[in-house]
This record gives structure tokens, sequence and C-alpha cells, in this order.
């Protein structure tokens, strides 16, 4: 082959790569374009702040976006701690080679390849079924069930283990680019490895943590089979007025909304509001998180 | 000796060095609250490994009746759920999902081959573009828009999947439908592509990570011998990450097979034995979330969408076990030419 030919050949298979990557870019355009034009109209305050009414027919969304926001919230004070004490462990504590800081690294991988649907049986299997009905018979009047039925704190809990990796992998991220120096240092001056932790390291990785965090709630806000048996329910204007009672979700609206709607026509500009609501939310996180790491990472490249 | 104005009392061992016996005691005291968070951090990070061994154990618990009790095991076993059965005299034997009706029919082989149409379109739609996207991003696009293409692939991976669903199931399914002639408006192909969406940045980024890691004098060496860059790009670089592709590819898998909502939305839940992609299907997940609603609490049925659940743990865990060995193999490729 010519020169000529294999650069001509070479532009081709070039520009394909090219078409591949911009395929995707617009696949993510066309969703935003269709769920801004068919939703943003529709939002109000009023669709902000009312409850579902008629059916799901009319009103608004907020016993679903004030659920959500409970849910999540309960989910991050759960997830929180154990996630960055985990990548603390394995960045800072664990030796070199070591046995346990392996398996843990394989459990953490595995868990973040468990199917969500999956999460959602362990919810019902563990937290409802074994920890709630546990309850139940220790605290409960014999007869009536408290503890051991769908219920906000049980949905919470099994999202907070469906998002334990994003916690730790970004955590562990963050840990990784506080330079070696600082740590030396540190305990070069007469600091003990725990004060050098709490004073030096975590101070540094704190914007790395937040993206954790922040990724975090956008994939526990956005997830809804796990949440299908463990505490979603199908309509519930009145809001939950506690850990134990059931709520309502936005993602979960949106497919009852899509799927359950006696009326496909007339529920279409309400799906279109929930979904641009649920969208913008999520959206607004990844972006935020996607920014701050950026940051993280071209100040972690300067440093080095 | 000088202190740093800035240090609290209780860190001042150095100080009270000089004041006879409070040194030691001090000192020890110091050693087992670092003895005890250190203690305390390792128990905390043991909570990932706990959570893996309790979702399988807990998972599997709820299945176990289909073994142990009698009354599980009079509507169906492991024979009944994987062999054809004659369900009428007279007729060839079948197999069939059908759990809610006077003989309940629990076949696996339908939502088998449900959920490996669906697969089977979202990987051959999103490993060709996925790997594509990151030789294009790794090898071809310039510093700037690299910057921008990854987080923008990595907002679709953002996307709550059932806005994709949702998306497929309003949006997609007419146009497809339009483009194509399909009988059902709800098909494999349509939850294959919708599902694409969400497995294309899996595969993107494991893919990107795989190239970016092969060491600059590959693509040099290359150069320097007249190769184009294309020819560098698809002969050189690509074949030496290819365990790392491998990798996104078979994360890709796992993901496609244990995704829910999309396939729950858009894929008709029809569990129908065929090998047309235009046919309805039924998943493995989307059948827990789908009737889970609805089954008697300890029954059968019960018990076999848990063991549904066990299967999809399973086949998860053999996918993740061999996407980190071929990581593993990248690696020590990749470290054993730097040396």
């Amino acid at each position: 082959m010519s020169v000529a030919t294999r650069k001509a050949a070479g532009a081709g298979l070039s520009a394909i790569t090219g078409a591949a990557a911009l395929v995707v870019v617009l696949m993510l355009a066309i969703i935003l374009v269709d769920v801004v034009r068919g939703g943003a109209a529709r939002v109000s305050w009023e669709f902000l702040s009312a409850a579902p009414e008629e059916g799901m027919m009319a009103g608004g969304i907020f016993p679903a976006i004030y659920g959500t926001f409970v849910m999540t919230l309960m989910m991050t004070v759960a997830v929180l701690p154990v996630g960055v004490l985990t990548a603390v462990y394995l960045h800072e504590y664990a030796p070199p080679a070591s046995r346990m800081a392996a398996a843990v690294r394989v459990a953490v991988a595995n868990l973040a390849g468990v199917p969500s649907i999956v999460f959602g049986l362990f919810g019902l299997g563990f937290f409802i079924q074994f920890v709630g009905a546990g309850l139940d018979g220790a605290f409960s009047e014999p007869g009536t069930i408290t503890y051991g039925k769908p219920a906000l704190i049980w949905a919470a809990l099994t999202l907070a283990i469906l998002t334990l990796p994003v916690v730790i992998v970004a955590t562990e991220e963050a840990l990784r680019a506080v330079p070696r120096e600082h740590r030396d240092a540190s305990l070069a001056l007469g600091a003990t490895r725990s004060q050098t932790l709490g004073r030096v390291i975590l101070p540094q990785a704190l914007p790395g943590i937040l993206t954790g965090a922040i990724l975090a709630v956008a994939r526990g806000a956005g997830e809804v089979a796990p949440i299908l048996f463990t505490g979603v329910a199908y309509f519930l204007p009145d809001l939950p007025d506690g850990p134990w009672s059931q709520f309502m979700h936005l993602g979960y609206h949106v497919y009852v909304l899509a799927t359950q709607s006696p009326d496909v026509e007339a529920t279409r500009p309400l799906l279109y509001a929930t979904v641009f609501v649920l969208l913008a939310l999520t959206f607004a996180l990844n972006l935020v998180a996607i920014a701050i790491r950026t940051r993280t990472r071209q100040k972690a490249a300067a440093g080095h | 000796m000088i202190e740093p104005a800035s240090v609290p009392p209780d860190t001042t061992a150095a100080a009270a060095a000089g004041e006879g016996d409070r040194p030691l005691l001090a000192i020890r005291r110091r050693q087992l609250r670092e003895t005890a968070i250190e203690v305390a951090v390792t128990a905390v990070a043991l909570t990932g490994i706990a959570a893996v061994v309790l979702i399988f154990v807990f998972v599997g618990r709820e299945a176990l009746p289909l073994f142990t009790s009698e009354e599980a095991r009079q509507e169906t076993d492991l024979a009944r759920m994987f062999l054809a059965q004659t369900w009428r005299e007279g007729r060839a034997a079948t197999f069939t999902w059908q759990p809610v009706s006077d003989v309940p029919k629990y076949s696996m082989i339908p939502l088998f081959v449900g959920t490996l149409k669906v697969t089977f379109v979202a990987m051959a739609v999103a490993a060709p573009v996925g790997i594509a996207a990151a030789v294009f991003a790794s090898e071809f696009a310039p510093r700037r828009l690299r910057e921008v293409l990854k987080p923008t692939i990595e907002l679709l991976a953002g996307i709550p999947s059932v806005v994709i669903g949702f998306f497929a199931l309003l949006v997609m399914a007419t146009f497809l439908q339009d483009t194509f002639g399909f009988s059902f408006r709800l098909n494999a192909v349509v939850a294959g592509v919708a599902l694409a969406l969400t497995v294309v940045p899996v595969i993107f980024t494991v893919s990107e990570d795989a190239l970016t890691a092969v060491p600059r004098a590959y693509r040099e060496a290359s150069l320097a011998l007249g190769a184009t860059r294309w020819e560098t790009a698809f002969r050189v670089v690509l074949p030496a990450a290819a365990p790392g592709v491998l990798a996104a590819v078979v994360l890709g898998f796992g993901r496609s097979i244990g995704e829910t909502m999309i396939v729950l939305m858009a894929s008709g839940n029809a569990a129908i034995t065929s090998l047309s992609l235009g046919d309805s299907v039924r998943t493995l997940p989307a059948t827990i979330a789908a009737e889970m609603g609805e089954v008697v609490f300890g029954g059968a049925h019960y018990s076999v969408l848990f063991f549904i659940g066990v299967e999809l743990f399973l086949f998860t865990f053999v996918l993740n076990t061999l996407a980190t060995t071929f990581v593993r193999r990248l690696v020590r490729r990749m470290s054993g030419t730097a040396a």
C-alpha cells in the first residue's frame, strides 16, 4: 500500500471513532432536549409544592421530592463514615501486600457489580425479614408489625450499601492525591498517625470525599430497583412521619406515571415534568461532582 | 526546644518529655489511643466484605425452601425450572414461565433467552461504540476535546436508569417501530438499544483507562518505524491494551444482565421463548421487579424470585472476577515493559 492510501484509510478509520464519540454525545443531547422541551414549561411552584391529586392525574409531586430528599439524607449519613473509613484503611492503615486489604478491594469491586435489583432482594430478605422481624419479636406487641415492613430507613440502608463502592473509590482517589511529603512532614514533627490523618490528610482530601458523597447522592436519588420492595409507596399524599413509614420517591413516581397510568396522553405532561425535576436534580449533582473532581485532579497533577 | 505555637496541649508529648514520670504514661496512653483507632478503622473496613457475604447468604436464605420445603418442591424444583416440561397429555414439552395459574410453571428458559437477547443487542451496539469512542478519546482527539468528552460521557452514566427507561418507552420505541416496522412496539431491540446507553459509559471509561495506561514508548516506537497514527492506534496500542478492553466488555456485559428498570419499562415483559429480536421479552431482573409485589411471602413463587436473585448475583460475581483477572494481566504486562 502506498503512503497516500494508508493515510486515507487511516483518516477514514479515525473519523469512524470520532463518529462513535459523537453518537454518544448526541444521544445524551437528544435525551436532554426531549426532557427539557417536554417538561420544563410544566414545572411550576405549585407542581413542586403540592401533593398529587385525582389518582395522580393532577396536582404536584411534593411528597415524592420530600421522600427522595429524606431517604437520600439518611443514606448519606449511613454510607459516608463507613465509606471514608474503609478508604482510609485501604490507603493509610493497611500494611503493604495486606491480605485483608486485597480481600476488601475484591469485595468492593464485586459489590459495585451486583445488580441493583439484587440489593432490593437483599433489603427485603435481610433488613425487613431478618432485622425488622427480629426487632418486632423483641420490642413489638405480639401480633403487630412495627419494624418488619417496608420503611424509609430500610430503603436508605439498602441504598447505603449500594453506594458504598462509590464513596470508597472517590475517597481513595482523593487520598492518593495527597502528597507523600505532607504525611512525612507531619509524622516527622511528632504527630501521631491519627493526628496526621485528621489534621493533614483528611482536610486535603475533603474535596474528593465531597465528590464521592455527591456522586453517591446522585446515584441514590436515581435508583429505583433497590427500593421497590424495601420502602417506596405507590401513592402516599401524606409526608412520612418517621423512619418507619413508607415514602414516595421521584424515580418510582416516574415509573408509575410511565407504566401504570390509565390515560397515557393525560399523564404525559405530568410525567415529563417529573422526569425533568429528577434529571435536573441528578444532573446538577453530577456536574458539581465532576467540576470538583476535575479541579482536584489538576491540582494533584500540578503538585507532582 | 522550640514549640510551635499552634500545637494543642494534648499533642505536646515532646514538651511533657521533661517532666518526670508523666511522659511515659502520656506516651502509653497515646499509643493505646492510636491502636484503638487503627482497630476501629480496620473493623469498619470489614463492612464491604460483610456486605457481599450477607447479600449472598440472605438472598440465598429466602430461596432455600426450593430445596428444603416439601410444599415448595411440590410446585417446582431444579429439573422443572431448567428442563422442558409436558404440561398437557399428548402435547410437546415446552419451556413456560407462568407462575400465576392453576398449575404454576416456573421454567427459567424463557427468562434466560429474553435476558440474552436484550444483552446481545445491548452489547452489539455498546461494545463497538464504546471502544471506538475510547480509542478516539485516547489516540486521536486533541487534548481540549478529550477533556470535554470524558466528563460528558460520565454525565450519561449519571442519568438514572428509570429516566432512560422512560425515554425508551415514550420516544425510542415509536422511532424504532417506525424505522424497522416491528409488530410489537416494545421488544428486545428497544430494550437493548436503551440498555446500550447505560453500558456505553462503562465500556468507554474502562477501555479509555486501559488505552491511556499503554506507555508512550509504544506509540513512539511505532511511529518511529514509519507507522501512521491509525496503524499505531489499531495495531499497537489497542492490542497492547486488549486485556483492559476485554475487562471493559465483560463489565458492560454484567451491567446489562443486571439492569432492571430499563428492561422493565421497555421490553414488553412477555416471557416468550423465541429467537426473534422483534418479539417482546421478559428478563430475569425485570421478572423479580414485576412479580415480587404480587407474591405470597414464603411461597414457592417468592422463593423462585429469590432464586433468580441468586443466579444474577453469581453471574455478575463470575463476570467481575473475570474482569479483575484481565485488568491484573494488563497491569502486569504494562509494568513488565516499563521495567
